[in-house]
């Protein structure tokens, strides 16, 4: 008797339902398992979990607050996926975004009119985010070069090099050492919904129905699912792949970079030690989790987000080690994105039928 | 030779699958006894490959029951058909390129897992191909074989895991006429070692020729299941369609115009690097069809890349209307109104995920009314489907069904609908019947001369002789990218074509236009 694993033949719709359904109940035992071990009582962290995102008004706005960057970042990446594009640098997309909109709040708050600021900000973020995920296109479309590794690359330099400038040139003197640069001028500052949950919510809506809108209705996004399914009907059909790239980086590293540009002005108010926290690697499970889906991004970015604001509140209010929510955060990610497998696949038990035997047997 | 006394080596019984929006299977009983070569025919989208695909446990059916050897089985897998003797060539087969003939065979086989040993295997197969005349070297690998012996290969893969029941989904679709006889000796030898051989075509010489009983699907139901010898090629059309099927079609004159495709000294590499065209030159004129006759493998493919923009030339000239489009990209050709129908339907003439309707429009959808400038006009677009979808008889469950999901019949009538109607000019059709019913086969003949009598140019590039002679004007056969000499299709000698087609080079009966 054999334990084996085959492909579905055939997948059907409640399946897809049920899979992510049972994986979270699943990942729920199973934390509860490893907390149980550590002597805690399992319902009363969940309770403190589920409480401390979701609970309050206060724990609420935090995850949106979490979920602002992963939306933005989310929607980029699900973009890039569309076309098999494997772009998982947002992470240095986001962090050249954010040092863009400083870069402009910084040293051009004298020059540029203050209800100018933060537009000015917006574009330079985009353009930043955007010029970033050029790169990896770039050298996809021209060379062929495997934008995987690129893309991956690239997130070391953005991250050291926006540490090099809040550590250096960009220090606020007046910091008392803190890596960071001086705060924002005030009309370099998103306005604020509730809470600190910023504008930045309201773009990302806006970009997640942009990308609906393109993807479902325009000529564009017929050239992007085509691309996506067969690339070579999209050839044949006589549309350029190469030119294809470039746009869908350009809009995905662009959406990144305005995540950064939420955080440092929406947040922070500063470039700061902090910002790049993975916010861009958490995006690609937030793409894939959504199947690629815009609208789904922003529901699925949510409820990570609560996740990491939950397992962050057990902390305090369990006093659990943080290594403890990391657990139970990573216990919950596996057997979701692990469950997603089974949408596709069965595991069966079979035993030999008796009386039968292949030449392979045989030939033994 | 057949024993009917004995329980069926397979039986099927009143088996049915249904998919959203079709019945593919409907009760259908189905009964093959051991040492038999059995036809399956039947339309395109008759449901054979479904209930074969139920037989082997890609499928499992709504009801109905099988039994091997008189015994009840239980089919939930393919390792589950596998153990139980069922083998299966696919109509689309997948071996796995980058590996040796032996160690594709071995892939997969459970038991060798530790201690593989090569050697032996390769003996074994050796043994094997020598026993039932299945010529592949165990060494050569995969991708260097043409289709025909990775079709041996598949052969070979079900006969050394020990399969005494196979099924061969349209083999000989992607066979030369030689290789077809071969393979019909191969079967004959499979079947009188008491094997049970299943065996699907839409060429009805095959059929006589080969099996010994038919069974007959319409519409996912029996229709009848007879001795091979009592039946007659007419019988059996009009059973598959339910019509009287012309075998011959009206062919009216058409008085070519000017020439459309002018090709020169054209000169290109193939995939792996060697020369597939050296030096092609011919020409097609309006309203005329040019056959290219040749066996598979001789620069076809690469020919209808090179015209449509697909593949680079590195030398010589491609002119359509005068003008010159060597080396342009597929949209220029395109917009000189340039239409392809490739060989390959769901690898590059579709996209298998997208609507019916999506692919409709995968040539026209940049230019009005389906677009205007950024947005598409789902209107125009769903009214534009339903139109070829009537004019085209395709059947499709509806115009938003995922295309993948057509019969293949009804996926070459969406290619030929879109591409007549985008192209003007010139139209570049590869295999465009191979693997359609007799029915689909007449109704894509008789569009490409409607084209013709249109005053269209057509290029059609087929391996099928019968084919080639009845809807072309005039015939180039090829070989190893040369031109080995131009015939008129009406006076042309078979033998003269076939010394041709084998590389003889033979003073053309009627050079050029
Ligand atoms: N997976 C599927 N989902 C939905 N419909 C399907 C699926 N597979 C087949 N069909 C439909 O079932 C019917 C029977 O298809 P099938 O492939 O068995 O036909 P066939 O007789 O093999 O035709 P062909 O000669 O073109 O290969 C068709 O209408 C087809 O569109
Ligand atoms: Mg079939």
């Amino acid at each position: 008797m054999r334990l084996i694993i085959e492909k579905r033949l055939e997948s059907s719709r409640l399946i897809a339902f049920l899979v992510p359904i049972a994986s979270i109940l699943l990942a729920l035992l199973a934390g509860a398992g490893l907390l149980a071990a550590a002597g805690v009582n399992p319902w009363q962290t969940y309770r403190a979990m589920a409480l401390g995102a979701f609970g309050s008004k206060y724990s609420l706005s935090e995850t949106l607050v979490k979920a602002i960057p992963l939306m933005l970042s989310g929607l980029g990446v699900s973009i890039a996926f569309r076309m098999l594009f494997w772009n998982i640098g947002a992470e240095g997309q986001l962090a050249m975004g954010g040092f863009a909109a400083a870069g402009v709040a910084l040293f051009l708050a004298d020059k540029i009119p203050d209800p100018l600021l933060l537009p000015a900000m917006f574009v330079a973020a985009f353009l930043a985010g955007a010029l970033w995920g050029l790169i990896p296109a770039g050298l996809k479309a021209a060379l062929g070069v495997n934008e995987i590794i690129t893309s991956l690359m690239l997130n070391y330099v953005a991250i050291l090099w926006i540490e090099h400038l809040f550590y250096g040139p960009w220090k606020d003197p007046q910091g008392y050492g803190f890596p960071g640069s001086a705060q924002f001028p005030k009309a370099a500052w998103l306005p604020r919904l509730t809470g600190r949950v910023h504008a930045g919510l309201i773009i990302a809506i806006v970009a997640a129905a942009f990308l609906w809108l393109v993807l479902g209705r325009s000529k564009w996004g017929y050239e992007i699912k085509v691309i996506g399914e067969n690339p070579r009907a999209a050839r044949y059909a006589g549309m350029s792949l190469a030119r294809n790239i470039l746009l869908v980086m350009l809009l995905s590293g662009g959406l990144a970079g305005l995540a950064g540009f939420g955080e440092v002005a929406g947040i922070s108010h500063r470039l700061q030690k902090g910002l790049t926290v993975g916010y861009g690697y958490t995006a690609i499970i937030v793409a894939w989790l959504a199947r690629l889906n815009p609208w789904g991004v922003l529901l699925v970015a949510f409820l990570l987000a609560g996740l990491l604001v939950g397992g962050d509140q057990i902390q305090i209010t369990m006093g659990l080690p943080a290594a403890m929510a990391l657990v139970l955060q990573g216990a919950i990610l596996f057997f979701v994105l692990g469950g997603a497998l089974f949408a596709q696949y069965r595991l069966r038990l079979v035993r030999r039928p008796p009386g039968l035997s292949t030449s392979a047997e045989v030939t033994e | 030779m057949i024993d009917t006394s004995s329980d069926p080596a397979v039986a099927m019984r009143g088996i049915t699958k249904r998919f959203p929006g079709v019945l593919a299977n409907d009760h259908i009983d189905f009964e093959v006894q051991a040492g038999e070569i059995h036809a399956l025919l039947g339309e395109n989208g008759a449901g054979k490959s479904t209930l074969m695909n139920i037989l082997t446990g890609l499928y499992r059916a709504d009801e109905g029951e099988i039994a091997l050897h008189g015994r009840r089985v239980d089919i939930r897998s393919p390792r589950d058909a596998i153990a139980l003797g069922i083998g299966m060539v696919h109509q689309h087969f997948m071996v796995v390129e980058p590996l040796t003939v032996a160690e594709n065979i071995i892939l997969g086989l459970n038991k060798p897992r530790f201690a593989l040993n090569m050697k032996r295997a390769e003996e074994e197969i050796a043994a094997l191909s020598q026993r039932y005349g299945l010529r592949v070297d165990p060494h050569a690998y995969i991708w260097q074989l043409s289709v025909g012996e990775q079709q041996r290969v598949e052969i070979l893969k079900m006969l050394y895991r020990g399969a005494d029941i196979l099924i061969l989904d349209e083999p000989t679709a992607v066979l030369t006429p030689q290789e077809a006889g071969e393979l019909g000796r191969t079967l004959r030898h499979m079947a009188a070692e008491g094997k049970a051989v299943i065996f699907i075509t839409h060429k009805l010489d095959e059929v006589a020729e080969f099996s010994d009983r038919v069974t007959v699907l319409r519409r996912g139901r029996v229709v009848a299941t007879l001795p091979t010898a009592e039946t007659t090629r007419s019988d059996l059309a009009r059973l598959m369609v339910g019509r009287e099927v012309l075998f011959r079609l009206e062919k009216e004159a058409v008085e070519p115009g000017e020439t459309v495709l002018d090709v020169q000294g054209l000169r290109a590499l193939g995939d792996k690097g060697l020369p597939a065209l050296q030096g092609v030159s011919f020409q097609v004129r309006a309203g005329e069809i040019l056959g290219i006759a040749g066996v598979a493998g001789n620069g076809q493919r690469e020919l209808a890349e090179v015209l449509t923009g697909l593949r680079k030339a590195s030398a010589g000239r491609v002119l359509v209307g005068g003008r010159d489009i060597t080396n342009r990209s597929p949209r220029v050709v395109i917009d000189e109104g340039v239409a392809h129908v490739p060989g390959d339907r769901l690898g590059m003439g579709l996209v298998p995920d997208l609507a019916v309707s999506d692919n409709l429009i995968l040539k026209s959808y940049r230019q009005p009314p389906f677009c205007g400038g950024f947005f598409l006009h789902r209107d125009s677009i769903n009214e534009h489907a339903d139109n070829l979808i009537a004019a085209y008889d395709i059947a499709t469950p509806s115009p938003a069904t995922p295309v993948k999901l057509l019969s293949g019949g009804n996926l070459q009538k969406c290619i030929l609908a879109r591409e007549i109607t985008t192209g003007r000019g010139l139209l570049v059709a590869v295999h465009p019947t191979r693997g359609l019913d007799v029915g689909a086969t007449e109704a894509v003949r008789r569009t490409l001369l409607e084209q013709r009598a249109a005053g269209m140019a057509i290029l059609l590039i087929s391996e099928d002789l019968d084919e080639l002679l009845a809807i072309s004007d005039r015939l180039a056969v090829i070989y190893e990218g040369r031109i080995m000499g131009v015939v008129d299709a009406a006076s042309a000698d078979l033998e003269e074509i076939g010394l041709m087609m084998a590389g003889t080079e033979v003073s053309t009966s009627n050079p050029k236009p």
